[in-house]
This record gives structure tokens, sequence and C-alpha cells, in this order.
């Protein structure tokens, strides 16, 4: 980084840490936010306090918390990361047994101040988990079938236990993310080519059992993606989240209606407006050139991410920089592409804009563990 | 260390190609998300703009104000009640069954209401609006109102329903008003969006009916800005519609009654009519019916009632029922001859009871003959031989020329449904129709208003007046359209040569007046407003055989209702001055001197009586209603 760049010899010490921040990508997550609030005010139709308020709460309290993952050193979570996964699986069994169901899914821990959703931890506990592995373990070591198994289960639990609630939305995520890491450790490409054959046998089998008794998903699965393939089944239930959506998107146009003008969320047409669609409203207020610029935000954030794992050498903060932004690039492109038209309604929000206490602080988390992974790394 | 080192570049190396090989993929992606974008907002950004306007935008016609019919005397002969009612719409309600539980726990919903309402929405396509409950209460709609957030889907609307306070006294004219058919949607010229809505009511017969488009009048938009569930958001704007135009009728209503109670027990139709303008001052057709019957679902009883096979109720006879005219036509034989200048008013034709002609007998009605006869004393006697007599000498073809002169054989142009031309036969409509030739026997038949010779009331009430007044005088049954005038027709002199006119008025004087006259029994006294000048008819509807006549020609009262001759009588009054005219039919009557006489007098001493009081204002300021 050419910015305050001493040739240090050695990671920093103390509170000269902050100025080793990586700032340029704290400041974009802030400019996302800031954008999140502005919708939050938006789609409540100029109301502060029903979503834009307790989300501001929840950023200020998620944005420190980054500092202070940040300014603990890296080792110490890559010590942390077996007990961190533990952690998430442990809750992840909780909400199996004690959770609240909501949404119909069983998805939540009510802690009192906060709803914990355990799926949202697991995301990160999983990729620093195999991050910590694949560091452990031999470069040379990497595509032996053995050495395979342990990445392998360590997926498959937790994807297991959150289809199980279901969410095939934080599943895919889950899967998507282990896989980043798998593959940036070096795993050869055949396993993935292989695998994306498999994929294609297990979409052909989902199809192919439904309606026997040994279906795959659940019914409302089955229907979002047959809704998803073809929208216009029933405009009026299932699919009409994605028609109205993309009416909310297309009507934008180019420069967008102006804000708080959308006159699909204000009137109620779109659904979800405040979480997973949260998009499509931005879409009709600020238009084709609201979206892109918000698109070019979230890849500055994984171009950042990226440079700054390729170039620091310590094998783990590398390996779960790319995996936490992989993630990250997961969030916001299932969800774009969901909101247009391009993917099932899975379920997964749009990261630091969407309303929701979890994603936001987990996220958060997520981006100190990469600052930490920054400031500490080996000169 | 420098194996380390080397081995650590090796190891950094794959994994910046891995990190690498994954910015590709997230950077494609990214890019099939911008592509998506653009494709959305830019490329196909003009058709989303236009879903999303007609997501938000609600269009709601305001249904007009529908036109009010008053009477001469400028009483309403129809009113707007105000009603209100609950629309719903499917597609906003999503659960149709839910929503109309909940309402039925806010009105008098029954579940058979409910199943009902069900059955409609599945029916009709599930944007359109489906009345759900009609005739309530203000109390009912202030609870819709109030639990509106839990009703989507649910709309309280002002409706206005059409009511006939006369009854009816002038269902005939005015007719009724019903819910749009099928028929109506789809086989009419008629696109007006009006139509579709919800229980809107259009007319059915009667001026209603002929009248309907501009007593419908134009509907008025409003267009609101609506959220998903349908709760106005706000108004955008709004377009007034134009209310229904007023009519007054020139008919007056105690006229009208009193006619109509005059031909109480038979199935008849009069028409009295103001000879010097057209205006028909009543237009009666007995029995008749009520159109507030027609507003609600009617019962089997009543339904039976108005479809009488004999006295046909739901039938305006007085414009769709054509007889033969009998022996009202003979004037306009009579006209037609002295026309032709085949004949004289001193001319004497010697009637022996009969004629024969081509070997068959035709005979006069008075089997003794009427001896020699002139004219006057043919009208007189309504000697039928004179008249075979003089068709003979005229011809079909100038008889029928007269006819129309004298507007039989012309459809009446006035403002109502069915109305009958009748037929004025040539030897032409024979051929082409019956396909075969004229003979003699048919032009004898027409000489006395029978064979193929047809009718109507008001064309003989017509006919009448031309030859009272001498003018071309057209029926006229509106006197305001929208606060004007409705022009009188037909204040030319007809092209008859007066001295004729009088002389057949002369004739029918006589049969009023002269002591032997056809009709001196039911004669208009002077202390009643008479003299009046009239003419009888009998019109048969069966054949008279030879062997039937043999035996003795049987009594009409013996006779078969439906086979029973109709009894008719066309007159005009004050005979020297003529002011009014008269028809009337009675079907199956009888005779036209004992039975349609006395009732044409009666009608025409009331209409004297009367008098012309002129016509009553419209009120000024009424409420409009709009909703």
């Amino acid at each position: 980084m050419s910015y305050l760049e001493r040739n240090l010899k050695s990671t920093p010490r103390g509170f000269g840490k902050v100025l080793y921040f990586h700032w340029p990508l704290a400041i974009l997550i802030a400019t996302i936010s800031g954008v999140g609030f502005l919708m939050l005010y938006s789609v409540a139709g100029g109301n502060i306090d029903a979503w834009a308020q307790p989300q501001m709460y929840r950023f200020v309290v998620g944005f420190v918390m980054m500092f202070i993952i940040a300014m603990i050193p890296i080792a110490f979570w890559q010590r942390m990361a077996i007990f961190a996964y533990l952690f998430a699986i442990a809750l992840l069994l909780v909400v199996e047994f004690f959770g609240d169901v909501g949404g119909g899914a069983q998805r939540w821990i009510d802690l009192g101040f906060i709803r914990l959703q355990p799926s949202e931890l697991m995301k990160i506990a999983l990729v620093m988990v195999l991050a910590s592995y694949y560091d452990w373990l031999d470069e040379s070591q990497v595509s032996k079938p053995q050495w395979l198994l342990l990445p392998l289960a360590l997926i498959a639990i937790p994807t297991a236990l959150v289809l199980k609630q279901p969410d095939l939305g934080t599943a895919m995520l889950l899967v998507a993310g282990g896989g980043v890491v798998i593959f940036a450790a070096g795993v050869s490409l055949w396993y993935f080519g292989a695998l994306l054959a498999a994929l294609a046998g297990l979409v052909a089998a989902v199809f192919y059992t439904r309606g026997t008794e040994f279906e795959l998903l659940n019914d409302y699965q089955y229907r979002r993606i047959e809704t998803f393939l073809d929208p216009s089944i029933s405009p009026y239930a299932d699919g009409y989240h994605i028609t109205q959506s993309k009416i909310s998107l297309g009507s934008g146009g180019y420069a967008g209606r102006g804000f708080m003008e959308g006159t699909q969320s204000r009137g109620n047409f779109l659904p979800e407006k405040h979480t997973d669609f949260i998009f499509a409203t931005l879409g009709e207020e600020f238009g084709f050139l609201g979206g892109i610029t918000l698109l070019g935000m979230y890849m500055l954030i994984i171009a950042f991410c990226m440079i700054s794992a390729m170039r620091n050498k310590n094998r783990f903060a590398s390996l779960l920089t790319m995996g936490i932004a992989a993630t990250f690039f997961f969030y916001f492109s299932v969800n774009m592409l969901m909101v247009m038209g391009f993917a099932p309604v899975v379920g997964v929000p749009l990261p630091l804009v969407s309303y929701g206490g979890s994603a936001m602080m987990v996220l958060l988390g997520a981006f100190g563990l990469i600052q930490s992974a920054h400031i500490h790394r080996p000169r | 260390m420098m194996e380390f080192d080397h081995k650590g570049d090796i190891k950094r190396s794959r994994l910046s190609r891995r990190a690498l090989m994954l910015g590709g993929i997230q950077t494609a992606v990214a890019g099939v998300i911008g592509w998506r974008m653009h494709q959305l907002g830019v490329k196909e950004g003009d058709q989303y703009r236009l879903l999303a306007e007609e997501n938000r935008i609600n269009i709601q016609l305001l249904p007009p104000a529908r036109g009010l019919i008053y009477d001469r005397d400028g009483d309403l002969l129809t009113i707007n009640d105000r009603v209100y009612a609950i629309e719903m719409v499917r597609e906003q309600s999503r659960d149709p069954e839910l929503i109309l539980n909940r309402l039925a726990q806010l009105l008098p919903l029954t579940q058979d209401d409910i199943d009902k309402a069900l059955a409609d929405m599945k029916k009709r396509r599930a944007f359109v609006p489906v009345t759900v409950a009609t005739g309530l209460e203000w109390e009912h709609i202030a609870a819709v109102s109030a639990n509106a957030p839990a009703l989507p889907g649910v709309t309280p609307v002002l409706g206005l329903n059409r009511q006939y306070p006369k009854g009816p006294e002038f269902s005939h004219i005015v007719g009724y008003v019903g819910s749009v058919s099928d028929y109506d949607l789809n086989e009419t010229d008629d696109h007006d969006p009006l139509l579709r809505i919800p229980r809107f009511k259009i007319g059915k017969t009667g001026i209603e009916a002929t009248l309907e488009k501009p007593l419908r009048g134009e509907a008025g938009i409003k267009r609101i800005e609506v959220n998903s569930l349908g709760r106005v958001i706000r108004e955008l704007d709004r377009k007034e519609g134009a209310s229904g135009v007023d009519i007054q009728l020139t008919v007056g209503q105690e006229l009208q009654t009193y006619t109509l109670n005059r031909l109480k027990g038979h199935s008849a139709s009069a028409v009295v009519m103001d000879v010097t303008n057209g205006d028909i001052l009543a237009l009666a057709s007995g029995p008749t019916f009520d159109s507030n019957k027609f507003l609600k679902p009617i019962s089997q009883a009543d339904w039976k009632d108005m479809n009488d096979p004999h006295y046909r109720p739901l039938v305006n006879k007085a414009v769709a029922g054509t007889y033969p005219p009998g022996s009202t036509f003979k004037m306009v034989v009579a006209l037609a001859a002295l026309d032709a200048g085949v004949v004289d008013a001193a001319e004497e034709v010697y009637c022996p009871g009969h004629m024969e002609v081509a070997k068959r007998k035709f005979h006069c009605w008075k089997r003794g003959g009427h001896g020699h006869v002139h004219l006057r004393e043919a009208l007189r006697y309504s000697c039928d031989v004179y008249f075979y007599d003089l068709a003979l000498r005229v011809g079909i073809e100038k008889i029928t020329l007269m006819a129309h002169k004298l507007g039989l054989g012309e459809r009446p142009n006035i403002q109502l449904p069915s109305i009958k031309e009748g037929l004025m036969p040539t030897k032409d409509w024979k051929r082409k129709v019956k396909k075969k030739d004229w003979v003699l026997g048919d032009s004898i038949n027409a000489g006395i208003g029978q064979g193929f010779v047809l009718a109507s009331p008001l064309q003989l009430a017509v006919m009448t007046a031309r030859i009272a007044s001498g003018m071309k005088i057209e029926p006229r049954l509106i006197n305001l359209y929208n606060n004007e005038l409705y022009p009188t027709r037909g204040l030319e002199p007809l092209d008859i040569n007066p001295a004729h006119l009088e002389l057949v008025r002369r004739g029918m004087y006589e049969v009023s007046n002269h002591r032997r006259g056809t009709a001196y029994g039911a004669r208009l006294k002077e202390d009643r407003g008479g003299p009046m000048a009239g003419k009888t008819g009998t019109s048969q509807v069966r054949q008279i055989t030879a062997a039937e006549r043999r035996k003795g020609v049987v009594r009409n009262e013996d006779l078969p209702w439906n086979r029973r001759d109709h009894a008719l009588f066309v007159a005009f009054a004050p005979a020297a001055n003529p002011r009014y005219a008269i028809s009337v039919v009675v079907e199956h009557g009888g005779g036209g001197s004992a039975v349609a006489a006395p009732i044409a007098r009666d009608i025409m001493a009331r209409t004297i009586k009367l008098g012309d009081k002129g016509y009553g204002n419209l009120p000024n300021t009424r409420t409009r209603e709009q909703t």
C-alpha cells in the first residue's frame, strides 16, 4: 500500500496500529452502510425510527467491534478459529432444538438484546476454520483425497444443519464460501470439475425426485425455484416478488425517480422492501447509475480484499481474507441477481444495506478480521 | 533459507494465481449483474416504468347521474335513489373467502351471499370488481371504512338506484333499466366502459332504452394513486363526467292515468294527440305492468302475469300492436277516390247488402244493405259495399299512396322501442312477399281496411290528426330534451284537396252525430265538450265462410275471445275546430261502436275537460348525485 507506507520491518504495535488500518476499506464500508441508512429511511416513507435508526446504532456498535477485532493480532484469531467453529455449530444445534420459528424457518436465537442468527456467524467461522486448516496442512498435500475429507466434513456439517432449518440461501453461501477457501488453498482443479458435474447431477436429482417420497427439498423451495424459472406461473403469489422487484428496478430507468420518489416501495407493491429486496428500491430511486455505483463500491471492497490477500505472506490471513471477501461477494451478487430475476428467491440480504442486526454485526466483525490480517501481516 | 524462499514463492504464486482466477470469476459475475441492471433499467426501462404506473395508478370511473324523465306537468317519472354497496376485487383481496368472512361480521351477509360473491369473482377476471352487498345503510359503510386495512380489495361505493315513482302508468313509455347483459357487452356497438361497472344499469325498454345514451350521460374519470392493497394514497386528478340529459314528456299523468283506467278489463290501447302540434297527450296500453318490479328479482307469479299470452302486458300495443284498421280505413279510401277524381260527394252507389266480384260474394255488414248511398252516408253508416266499389275504382296503388300521406305504413318517428310500421300493400309487395298476383278481392278487402292492411293505434291517431288538421302532423312524445324544446314537425299542409278533407270530416261528424250514425250512441254531448267526429271500425280476425254465413254468422259474444273481432274507434274533437285526435283499439272487443267508441268518447271528454294547461316547469335546482 502506498499510503502511509513506512518501510516497517515489523508489525506495528499499540495504537500505532490504527495508522496501518486499511482505511479505504473502512471508509468504503461506512459509505455503503450510509447508503443503507438512506434507503431504509426512504422505504419507511421518510421515517427514521422504523429501520434507519436501529440500523445506525447497530452499525456504530459493529464498527467499533470491527476496530477492536482489528487490533487483536491475527495469530490470536487463527488460534480461535476452531473454537469459533465449534461455538457456531453449538449455536446451530441450539436453534435446531430451541430456536424461534421466524418466517417458517428456525433461524434465530433470541438473546433479548439481539436476535442472533447462528448461520450468519457460521459463514465466517467456517472460513476461519478452513483457512486455519490449510495453513496447518503442508501445501503439497492439499490435493490428496484423504486431506480433503476433513474440510468437506467441516463444510457438510453446518450446511446440513442450516438446510434443516430450512435456509437454502445460507446453505448455498456456506458451501460457496468454504469452496472458495479450498479453491484458493490450491486444491486441484479436477476436483472442482468433478464437483460441477456432481452439482449438475444433483440439480437433476432434485427435480427428478419431486413429487416422490424422496423429495430433496421442501415444497416451498421447489415452488421458489419454479417461479424463478417462470415468474408468470403466479404473478400474484410466488412470482409476485420477482415481478414487482423487476418493475421497481426497471422503472428507475437511467437515473432513477429520485430519493423518496419510488412508487413501488411507497405503495407497498414491493415485498420485503427493507430487507432482501431493498436493492429494488435503490434501483427505482437512483436508477441504473445508482445500482452500478453500489456494485462498483462492492467490487472495490472485493478488490481491496483480494489485493490485501495476495500481498499477505501469512497463508492463514490470505486465505481468510479471500474467503471472507468471497462470502461477501456471494451475498451481494446472489441478492442482486435474485432481485433482478436471475437467481431464485433464496432470502439473502444485501450486505451492509439490508435491514438486519445479525448480518450487519457479523459482516463488520468479519471485516475486523480482514483488517487484523492486513495490520498484522508479516513484513 | 534460499530453498524456503523459493518454495514460499511457489506457494505465493499458486495462491495468487488462484486469487486472480477468483477475482476473474467475480468480475465476470459482476459484469453480468451490471449488464442486467442496464438491461432492466435502461433498455427495458420504459416498459417497466409503464408497469409501475399501472401498479400505482388506478383509474376509476365516476358513473354519471342518469338523466331524469318528467311528465307534462313537470313531475318526476324517475328518481335516482342513493344506495350504498360494497364491491370487492379478487386480485387485491388475495384471499377473498377470508375477507368475505370478515365482512360478514360487519354486514348482514348470509352464507349464500358469500358463496354467490365467490362464484361471481371466480367467473370474472381477477381485477373486475364484484358487488358483494347492496342496499346498505350508512353505518355499514362506516364500519367497512373503519376496518379498511383488514379488508384489502374491498371498496364501499355510492350508487344511484333508479326508481319509478308513478308505477305502472308510465311503464310502457318510460320503460325500465336493467343490468348489462353479455349481449349488451359483446353484440352491440356500445363500448362505453361504464357498461363494465358491476351492476351498472342500462335502459331495457321504453324511453330508457331508446334514449339510453343521452340519459346515461358521460362517465367521469378519477385517477388515484393506490398501494398494493388497493388503498387510496391520494387522488391525482379527476375529470368530471356529464349527467345524462333530462327529458320532459308530452304525456301528462292525469290523462294517462284516466286513459289506462278506462281501458281496464280489456286488452286495449289508446293514443290521444294534439292535432295542432302532434303532442302525444296519452299513450296507453292495457293491461300495463310495473317497471319497479324489474328492479328486483321478479317473482314467478309476477313473471307469469306479465307474460299472459292473451293480454301481453309487456307489449306496448299502442305502437307495437298492428291490426287491420277495419272501417277506420274508409276515410283513406274515400280520400284516395276523391283525389283521384273517380267519385264525387254526390255520386251514389247502390248497396244491396253484398257485392259479387269474380263469382265471390262480398258482404256488407248490414245484410239488408243500405240502398243508395253517397259518400257522407257511406261513412255515416259505414257501408261496406260503397267502399268495395270505391276501392275497385281507384285501385290499391292509389289507396296505399293516400295511406302513406296520412302516416299509415310509415314508421312513426317517436322515441319508443318496437314501433311497428304496419302494412299498406301494393301489387308488387304481394308478388314479392306472397308470391301471388294481386286480385280484385284483395282491393275489395283493402277497401274496408281488411285483408293485408295493418296499422297500429298510434298510426291511426296520426291519421285522424292529419285528417282533422289538414297538416302533415308528426307525433311528438318529448317536449324538452336537455332543456331545449323538441321540435314540432309536420306543420305544412297535407298534399290533399282541403275540400275533400272537409267532406270526409263532415262524414265523420255524422258518424257520431247523425241519428243513424254508427257511433251516435257514443256521441260526445256538448256539455262534455262535444260534438266530436269519429269513425268506428270492427275488424275481423277470422274468415267467415259462405257456409257459415248461410247458417247465420255466429255472434261475437259466442266466439272464443281470441277469435272475436277487434273493436276500433278514431275521432277528433271539437268537430268544428279540431284540437284533439284519439284512436282506441280493443283487441277482440267486439264492435267498434259498442266497445271502442264509448271508451274513446270518455277519454276525449276528459281530454277536453283537462284542457290545455300547458307544460309544467321542470325544477331548476336538484341535487345531482355523483359518486
